[in-house]
């Protein structure tokens, strides 16, 4: 390795959260971006590595007999509890980790370190991998209803919106900025979605600065320009995201919601999500229920109801639900808002797209989709995410919970959707990591401002490359125009254990279907390779085909007849696991005491169960021994 | 008694069925001695035949004319039929009630089912306590089959013939069963190849309160320890209840009199308690109000997952001190016929490949449930559902099965049957056309002569379509121990039974069958052809050679 170690501790032991297994004992590394710790205790290698970005919290407690405790806890929710001899070095490692963990300015953010090796043409070509304007063309716009309008090219009309957006083709330029006077900092009624097949159109917004009883004609023309581009429906939805209390209290200080009497055929309805600070709060509770020691089932289930976090995860889903059913049902078109429409509204938005279209579903269309609802409509990625030293209020974890309902409908309709559940989680992953460029800065406009597309890379291009590991090979395009109407009853939510406890390889099934899945169709693209060369070949011998240069041979790694070729290319299928690769060398190095002979190696992905299996079998260890 | 006296109203036209997530369907309502039958009447659409032994309970509503029952299956299935005609509504219901909760034995209906299909294999042969004792015997000498209990004398709910150490002679085993309860002294349950350690399970010692011991009792279980080592003796209670259980005449052994043994107590609960968990569960299930909180609580207070997770872990403890530890151990809580079971047979899941096979599987329930004396009968009398009294009802067995589908769910690709089997026996313990689960003990099985009057379940599944419906397609031969993950977050609730009803299988069904598709094709399709193309071009090769 050639990195410059600013620090390195020796004899640092890393500790299983769960059970009281023998400590790793390794070496702790502190570079420019990551903390590395190297165990040394076993005869393999197994390296720990942590973005010092990712880092949410350093804890240093009290120095125990066993040395100082440091705990790490991630925003992707890994967590690491090291005990450090020398309580100087645990002082050094935890001064350090505090400062490296959060930068006090975006430009020290790893983005702008991260060198993958490619060029000026490659960077700029990468940026312009997803753009958001072509999924507008894709929805058929412009069209009679709508036009997509460059009003705000300059960040005149909205600070925190794209430059361009989508409004109703009657709608003035003095209803569209009398209306921008209307909502608070300037976020007016633009397009999020339409849906061809109906007419009708989500569109999102902020909050209306109603008060107690202001009104703005232009707002609400503005609000009858969209109801009027869908001329087939007598009425609109207004809906908006927050608990009807939360939109009441508004009103006192000048905001608030529409007044059903001041619009003109409007339908008003609250959905109940809550504000930002209480998602943050139960996202805390729910993670104190992940680090609980043994917990009881009850322990457990109690706590994991006092969280609230799943009743949060069903009211964004139920919200979801309620605009797309509003859109293919109703066929009537729906305007939503929470406070600042960039929180509740952008995940209700993105959602109700996904069960409307079958875009969103696949690999690159999400990708379209969270470029258009959450970066280009300004979701406040630096403060939600706290990427850089600023105001913990402002974090939160809006985005967290977006994902989190997407994988609640995977997980109803398994083939139903291109990507799998890595997919969720890399691009989780990378919004908190700050390794590209797409998810720093708050809105567009401040995205420019840093030449973010100069300076940074995009994400994107890097996960469309790795998009193999990414299928879902249940998928089936046949579900075709499909609405998903996904069932809300509480029943069907699940605890995301992937997502919370994902890096507690313990409590994860042993064996992966997905893996298994994905191997197998892997194999089956290079069978069917080697079918086609072979039919190739085979031609040539024929002389049906002229020989292609190489003299009447076949590859050597051909000629074998026996199938202990085709084991070879199950082997060689196996780099397709993403991240695990470092620990199945080290499942492979480590023959399980006393386990049998293995039979012949055709399937990879089975013989890493012995070692995981051993490792929760610790569990039990324990009971033995207390009993004693 | 004839059937036909029960029967008011045998037939019923116009009668709508209602099921969830299915299309309503009309015709005409049949009630036979053992079935409901409502068939339309059109050639493709399916007919509704239940048994009236799966119905656990019915509600009956009027709106004017129009009856309607509300028939509740013990296998949680809801179903609800409109019948025209009051007389007629409160005839059939009636009928139901009577003929869903019949007591005799021998008006059951696997005395009057005819098979429909070949027996290919008949099941009551298949697994046979002298061909499991072969099996041993391949592996050991140190344990003979005793058959102390051929006239079901020195214990009611063993099998005549039992394995039990070679050292140990029947008077000894005569004397060990007096004192323990129901006569179960230690037997046999599973021998470890690969250290030869073993489990043994029995019914909990007499001990009483002043302390009795059975130095015949101490001999028999000391004879299967190795010189030096140490054995487990798992008590699947708390000591608090083992403690309490010495004022009735039960108890645990001392460490005084069994020195050799250390003795861990766990908290599996007793049946009763069960029972209560499981309505609870499936009332939390059919909560249809959309509050988080209140399903969220409801599951906790049900108390079903902590079951699970209890009983999983107790099992893990045994299978962990005789493979890890290398030690010998006897299970046993109170009757040694419900906790006990769970334990000992996920233990051998755990440790045992063969168990995880379709057959083996069979194998397990029948040495460690049906011949070790799990009262199915009496548990399996009501589901859910039922407003009678409980008697002796529990889910003991459908906690195993939990249990099993919590491991299947954690390594997914080491058993050769999927879920449809677990449910498939959960279906067949509570209702069934099939004998093997009537009865509570191999001795009453034995005088009902259910071999020669009713089919085995056995028979029906192991032929080859059934076999090829029950299979896993991921499956791969895996010789290894498997420990599942106990922690709550590695446990989920069973939706393959508790949800089954409460929402549309299309998608997950769709997901099945592509998964099947997708390993099928590759499997063999693919590889033939690229082997065929191979074959080709070799000979292709030598022929060439050959001219040169």
């Amino acid at each position: 390795m050639s990195f410059l170690f600013e620090i390195q501790v020796e004899e640092v032991k890393l500790l299983d959260r769960y059970t009281a297994k023998k400590p790793a004992i390794g070496t702790l590394y502190l570079t420019a971006t990551h903390l590395i710790f190297v165990e040394t205790s076993c005869n393999t290698r197994k390296e720990t590595w942590m973005l010092h970005h990712l880092i949410a919290t350093v804890e240093k407690l009290p120095l125990t007999a066993m040395g100082c405790p440091l705990h790490i806890s991630c925003k992707n929710f890994h967590v690491a509890h090291f005990v450090i001899s020398s309580e100087r070095d645990c002082q050094n490692v935890h001064q350090s980790l505090v400062r490296l963990s959060q930068p006090g300015k975006v430009e020290e953010l790893y983005a702008f370190l991260y060198n993958p090796k490619q060029d000026e043409d490659e960077r700029r070509n990468g940026w312009g991998f997803i753009d958001s304007a072509m999924d507008f063309k894709r929805m058929g716009l412009p069209n009679e209803f709508w036009e997509m309008t460059d009003l705000n090219k300059n960040y005149e009309l909205c600070s925190t919106y794209h430059s361009e957006l989508g409004i109703p083709k009657t709608a003035s330029k003095g209803t569209v900025f009398g209306s921008a006077k209307f909502r608070s900092r300037g976020r007016i009624p633009t397009l999020s979605y339409y849906h061809k097949e109906s007419n009708a159109a989500i569109c999102r917004c902020s909050q209306p600065l109603s008060g107690l009883s202001a009104r703005c004609v232009e707002d609400e023309e503005m609000l009858q320009a969209i109801s009027r581009a869908n001329p087939k429906s007598t009425f609109m939805y207004v809906v908006d995201t927050r608990p009807k209390l939360n939109a009441m209290a508004n009103r006192a200080a000048g905001k608030g919601y529409e007044n059903e009497d001041n619009y003109s055929n409007i339908c008003f309805q609250f959905v109940g999500i809550e504000n930002i600070h209480v998602m943050r709060n139960s996202l805390q509770k729910l993670l104190e229920v992940c680090a609980m020691k043994s917990p009881t089932m009850s322990d457990y289930l109690t706590g994991l109801e006092n969280s609230g976090w799943l009743r949060h995860i069903k009211a964004v889903m139920d919200a979801g639900v309620f605009l797309a059913k509003a859109v293919a049902e109703d066929k009537a078109s729906v305007l939503v808002h929470c406070s600042d429409g960039w929180d509740r509204t952008a995940q209700v938005c993105s959602l109700a797209s996904i069960l409307l279209d079958p875009f969103y579903r696949t690999i690159k269309g999400l990708m379209v989709l969270i470029e258009k609802e959450w970066i280009s409509m300004g979701h406040k990625f630096t403060q939600r995410c706290g990427h850089v030293d600023g105001d913990p209020k402002e974090v939160s974890p809006v985005f967290t919970q977006f994902i989190e309902c997407l994988w609640n409908l995977m997980e109803q309709y398994p083939c139903g959707f291109e990507y799998n559940e890595k997919y969720l989680l890399e691009i989780h992953n990378h919004v908190y990591s700050c390794q590209f460029g797409n998810f720093i800065g708050n809105c567009q406009r401040e995205r420019e401002e840093m030449r973010l597309y100069e300076r940074t890379f995009s994400v994107w291009p890097f996960l469309w490359e790795n998009r193999h590991q990414y299928r879902n090979p249940l998928h089936k395009c046949s579900l075709g125009r499909e609405v998903l109407r996904p069932s809300t009853l509480p029943l069907n939510f699940k605890f995301w254990c992937g997502m919370y406890n994902h890096f507690d390889k313990g409590m994860q099934p042993k064996q992966s279907i997905l893996d298994h899945l994905l191997t197998i169709t892997q194999k089956k693209a290079e069978g069917e390779k080697k079918m086609t060369d072979l039919q190739i070949q085979l031609a040539v011998m024929d002389g049906v085909l002229a020989d292609q240069g190489s003299p009447t041979g076949t590859p050597p790694e051909q000629t074998s007849l026996s199938p202990v070729s085709v084991s070879h290319t199950a082997e060689n299928a196996k780099p397709l696991m993403n991240g695990a690769a470092v620990e199945e060398a080290e499942i492979e190095l480590v023959p399980t005491a006393g386990s049998e002979k293995m039979e012949p190696v055709l399937f990879p992905w089975r013989s890493n169960m012995s070692e995981e299996g051993q490792s929760s079998s610790e569990i039990t260890t324990e009971a033995v021994k207390l009993v004693a | 008694m004839e059937f036909a006296e029960l029967i008011k109203t045998p037939r019923v036209d116009g009668v709508v069925l209602r099921r969830p997530f299915l299309p309503t369907v009309e015709g005409t309502l049949c009630l036979t001695g053992h079935h409901l039958i409502l068939s339309s009447r059109q050639d493709n659409t399916e007919e509704l035949w239940l048994l009236h032994a799966n119905i656990d309970a019915i509600e009956k509503r009027f709106v004017g004319s129009l009856g309607t029952i509300i028939v509740k299956c013990k296998d949680l299935r809801v179903i609800q039929l409109d019948i025209p005609g009051m007389e007629e509504c409160l005839n059939i219901a009636s009928s139901i009630e009577v003929l869903s909760t019949l007591d005799s034995v021998s008006l059951m209906y696997p005395f009057f089912y005819r098979p429909m299909f070949q027996v290919i294999e008949d099941g009551w042969k298949s697994f046979l306590p002298e061909d499991a004792f072969k099996d041993l015997e391949s592996m050991t000498e140190e344990w003979r089959l005793s058959d102390v209990n051929k006239d079901y004398s020195v214990c009611s709910s063993y099998p005549p013939l039992v394995a039990v150490p070679k050292d140990v002679d029947d008077d000894t085993l005569r004397k060990a069963a007096a004192f323990r309860h129901g006569g179960r002294f230690p037997v046999l349950s599973y021998y470890h190849k690969k250290n030869g350690m073993v489990m043994m399970r029995s019914g909990q010692p007499l001990t009483g309160t002043n302390g009795r011991r059975c130095k015949e009792d101490e001999k028999l279980i000391n004879a299967t320890l190795r010189a030096g080592k140490r054995g487990y003796i798992i008590d699947t209670r708390t000591v608090s209840v083992a403690q309490q259980a010495k004022a009735r005449g039960g108890g645990f052994e001392s460490e005084a009199n069994y020195p050799q043994w250390r003795r861990i107590h766990k908290a599996i609960e007793r049946s009763s308690i069960l029972q209560e968990s499981l309505i609870k569960l499936v009332e939390a299930c059919n909560d249809q109000s959309h509050s988080m909180d209140r399903w969220l609580s409801k599951l906790e207070a049900s108390n079903w997952q902590t079951h699970v997770k209890e009983i999983l872990t107790t099992a893990c403890l045994a299978a962990q001190c005789i493979d890890r530890e290398g030690a010998s151990v006897l299970v046993h809580g109170t009757e040694g016929t419900d906790s006990t079971l769970q334990v000992t047979s996920l233990a051998q899941i755990i440790l045992d490949p063969a168990c995880r096979t379709i057959q083996g599987f069979q194998a397990l329930v029948e040495r460690e449930w049906l011949q070790a004396g799990h009262p199915f009968q009496q548990r399996c009398s009501q589901s859910a559902y039922s407003n009678s009294k409980p008697r002796c009802e529990a889910p003991v067995f459908l906690l195993f099965l939990d249990c099993v589908w919590q491991i299947l769910r954690q390594f997914p690709c080491s058993f050769q049957f999927s879920q449809h089997f677990l449910v498939l026996l959960f279906e067949h313990t509570y209702a069934s056309q099939f004998g093997t689960f009537m009865g509570n003990s191999a001795s009453e099985r034995s005088k009902l002569n259910l071999s020669q009057k009713t089919v085995s379940l056995w028979s029906w599944v192991n032929r080859p379509q059934e076999v090829e419906r029950l299979s896993n397609p991921l499956y791969e031969a895996n010789c290894l121990v498997i420990w599942p993950s106990v922690a709550p977050q590695s446990l989920l609730l069973w939706e393959g039974v508790f949800l089954r009803w409460k929402r549309s299988s299309r998608c997950l069904d769709e997901a099945y069958d592509e998964m099947v598709h997708i390993i099928q094709y590759n499997n063999k399709e693919l590889q033939n052809k690229v082997n065929n193309l191979r074959r080709q071009l070799a000979q292709l090769e030598t022929e060439e050679e050959e001219e040169d």
